[in-house]
């Protein structure tokens, strides 16, 4: 896990070791996602056009976010002139204090939150209870990881990673429940447990998955309808939403909600699909006095500064490049140490954290690139891998390796030299076995777990050469008789 | 204190400035007039649907049956009084939750007299709400294309009458079944012109998840049965 003595490439490097050697975690999450594949299949089929589907949910995407002052704005406007209000919130820490002002406004005691990526990234929970409030997480995969203390494995798919006789054996441990081998029994204890939460509960925090622009709503998809209970039984409901999310007219959601859905988990239409424009408005009998919406920037506007790399913000976060990726099935999703995971979350990490930092993520890639194929939005996933390699390496070149390109340049360009050099490399080949696992091993990233080839006697010209030279002896030879 | 917007013009100003060098469009719709798609387009890509009322029936039927959703023509509302009334006796209920509503309305003098009825009519007790067996209430629209009931804050009993009981009971006629999600928001937004609901909720199948070994529970949080009874 992430400790603060390490830095990031470090711990990447030695949680992906240990979790790609873990074979019954990675048989887990195998079984896991060969059911999502399937369903997808079966799903994306039934489009007329996915393609033609997916380039106008890209343009949508690009339309959005190549004007999103304007449709930040027209949202605004709608969405207060319906009694809700609009808070601006910069960095993570602007984002938490003004929850917490007011949840201490609101003498707020109990907090039910619904699953929102957001409040990952700002550490909301934590701020929370460090202040006393008691937030409980609501989404079962979520409240699973709640419980374990653990941040969520998949954005999408929280606890895929646990098997169910660990998340009764965790439930037994935590909530003085019987064992059970049974999901569903799993799932109505946190049924029992959670209902409680949402009728006690004064305030109720989600994430949003779309700031529609022209009818001034947030949308929010789910399968359980917990979201629906979050938003609808306490007094206050906050939606903590980054400022990408948006799209620009209410239609549009026609499109983009079955997308997401087939992308995202292979459903026609996920569960819950909920738009909501305002605190309970007049006439009507229930839902919060106050409706919060919170605009998270956090370093969103940097990634959007970068043209070439712009679109890695249409993202609608369905998690389906993780879910095909060869990387995330090896290495699982707590690796990586982001609040995003997978190769979207390697695209976008180094822009909000730092790409010094991050930079080790570009190359978690085996560049297959099954992530770009399957993006319902048409994010070029892992060629913005390879601009985070080309950003980082023009950043901060890595001297040795320039020193390796220059040398190796030099020889090519001079052919007797190189004919000369490669008189060595047998040399080479006799003296490995004498530093080889040791610190002095050239080749040491390869040969940690792999054999090293021993270089042959004679290079290829050679043996070009000798080769032609037998055949044109046979030839005259054959002209001979 | 904490100024009530926040940091709105430094926001607005790093989006104006990142957005001074225009981006590359990469995947131009193929369809789309004057570089912006119409969102009249969707269904040409999409899932089919079919024209005539009994396709759109027998799709929104067929998928009922995947999603788990139970659905039962009626032939009156008598009839689908007596539908409720067997859930009722089956699942043992004591209390209803509903509210008013044209279709509710002639549904509940027919209802058994041994259920307790719970109106939300101003308002409600939540623990009270939590506590009933099943909670009945009408719909917006039904999406054939996707399986879906269209239920808002409006005419559905408020926010959580259709997701905090364990059974959701939705009355609906047969003419409330468009074709599509385009098609539905045209409609709500015809139906809604002086101001929308604060919720719309597009309810697809009972509530479930898969967060267990992506095993399909059904009844996660909200109901674990929906039944839409579609009278003529």
């Amino acid at each position: 896990m992430n400790t603060l003595a390490e830095p990031p490439s470090q711990q990447f490097h030695s949680d992906a070791n240990r979790s790609s050697t873990d074979a019954p975690r990675r048989a887990a999450v195998r079984r896991a996602l060969s059911n999502y594949q399937t369903a997808r299949n079966r799903t994306g089929a039934t489009f007329t056009d996915w393609k033609s589907a997916r380039a106008s949910a890209a343009t949508i995407k690009h339309e959005a976010l190549n004007h999103l002052d304007r449709y930040l704005e027209e949202f605004e406007q709608k969405f207060t002139a319906r009694g809700g209000q609009v808070y601006w919130a910069s960095d993570s820490k602007q984002a938490r204090d003004y929850i917490l002002e007011l949840a201490k406004k609101n003498n707020v005691r109990a907090i039910v939150k619904s699953k929102a990526m957001t409040g990952e990234e700002i550490h909301l929970n934590q701020a929370l209870l460090a202040e006393g409030y008691g937030v409980v997480e609501s989404d079962l995969g979520e409240y699973i990881q709640q419980l374990k203390g653990e941040p969520p494995y998949h954005f999408v798919f929280p606890c895929m990673h646990l098997r169910r006789d660990e998340i009764s054996d965790l439930f037994h441990r935590e909530l003085g429940t019987a064992k059970t081998d049974n999901p569903e029994e799993l799932t109505m204890i946190a049924r029992r447990v959670l209902r409680r939460a949402y009728v006690e509960a004064d305030m109720g925090i989600s994430g949003g998955n779309f700031i529609v622009a022209d009818t001034g709503m947030i949308s929010i998809t789910e399968n359980e309808g917990n979201a629906r209970l979050t938003v609808g039984l306490p007094k206050i409901h906050v939606a903590l939403i980054g400022i990408e999310k948006v799209v620009p007219r209410l239609a549009d959601l026609a499109l983009f909600l079955p997308m997401l859905a087939t992308a995202g988990t292979g459903q026609h239409m996920t569960g819950y699909n909920s738009m909501y424009g305002g605190p309970r408005q007049t006439g009507e009998i229930d839902g919060p006095e106050e409706f919060h919406v919170v605009f998270l920037d956090n370093h969103r506007t940097r990634l959007l500064a970068d043209p070439e790399q712009r679109d890695a913000l249409h993202c609608i976060r369905c998690g389906a490049c993780l879910n095909v990726c060869p990387i995330f099935k090896n290495i699982g999703g707590h690796s990586y140490g982001t609040t995003y995971q997978g190769p979207i979350g390697s695209v976008i990490t180094p822009h909000f954290r730092g790409l010094e930092d991050w930079k080790h993520l570009s190359g978690a890639s085996s560049l297959c690139g099954a992530c770009t194929e399957t993006c319902p939005v048409g994010i070029d996933i892992h060629h913005h891998l390879l601009h985070n390699r080309r950003n980082a390496a023009a950043q901060k070149p890595a001297k040795g390796e320039q020193l390796l390109w220059k040398a190796f340049s030099f020889l090519m360009k001079r052919p007797s030299l190189y004919r000369f050099a490669m008189k060595f490399a047998p040399l080479g080949g006799l003296l490995h076995p004498l530093v080889q696992g040791t610190p002095m091993d050239p080749v040491a990233g390869w040969t940690g777990s792999r054999d090293f080839p021993a270089a042959p006697l004679g290079s290829f010209r050679e043996r070009f050469r000798a080769h032609n030279a037998a055949k044109q002896s046979a030839a005259h030879t054959g002209g001979a008789r | 204190m904490i100024s009530h917007q926040g940091d709105r013009e430094a926001i607005l100003g790093r989006v104006k400035e990142a957005l001074r060098e225009p981006a590359p469009l990469k995947h131009p719709a193929e369809r789309s007039a004057g570089g912006e798609p119409t969102t009249a387009h969707f269904r040409e890509w999409l899932p089919p649907v079919g024209a005539a009322i009994e396709e759109r029936l027998d799709l929104f039927r067929k998928l009922s049956e995947t999603l788990r959703s139970e659905l039962i023509a009626c032939a009156s509302v008598r009839e689908a009084a007596a539908e409720i009334a067997s859930l009722a006796s089956a699942g043992g209920w004591k209390t209803l939750a509903l509210h008013q509503g044209e279709l509710v309305d002639a549904l509940l003098p027919l209802l058994p007299a041994s259920l307790t009825i719970l109106p939300l009519q101003s308002g409600y007790d939540k623990d009270q709400l939590e506590a009933c067996d099943a909670g009945l209430t009408e719909c917006d629209l039904l999406v054939a294309q996707t399986g879906s009931v269209c239920v808002t804050s409006k005419n559905s009993g408020g926010r959580v009458l259709s997701v905090l009981p364990p059974h959701h009971i939705v009355i609906a006629r047969t003419g409330q079944l468009v074709t599509d999600l385009t098609e539905a928001y045209q409609s709500l937004a015809a139906k809604y012109r002086d101001g929308y609901p604060s919720m719309i909720s597009f309810i697809t199948g009972p509530s479930r998840t898969g967060d267990i070994e992506r095993i399909l529970v059904l009844g996660a949080h909200g109901p674990k049965r929906l039944t839409i009874l579609l009278l003529p």
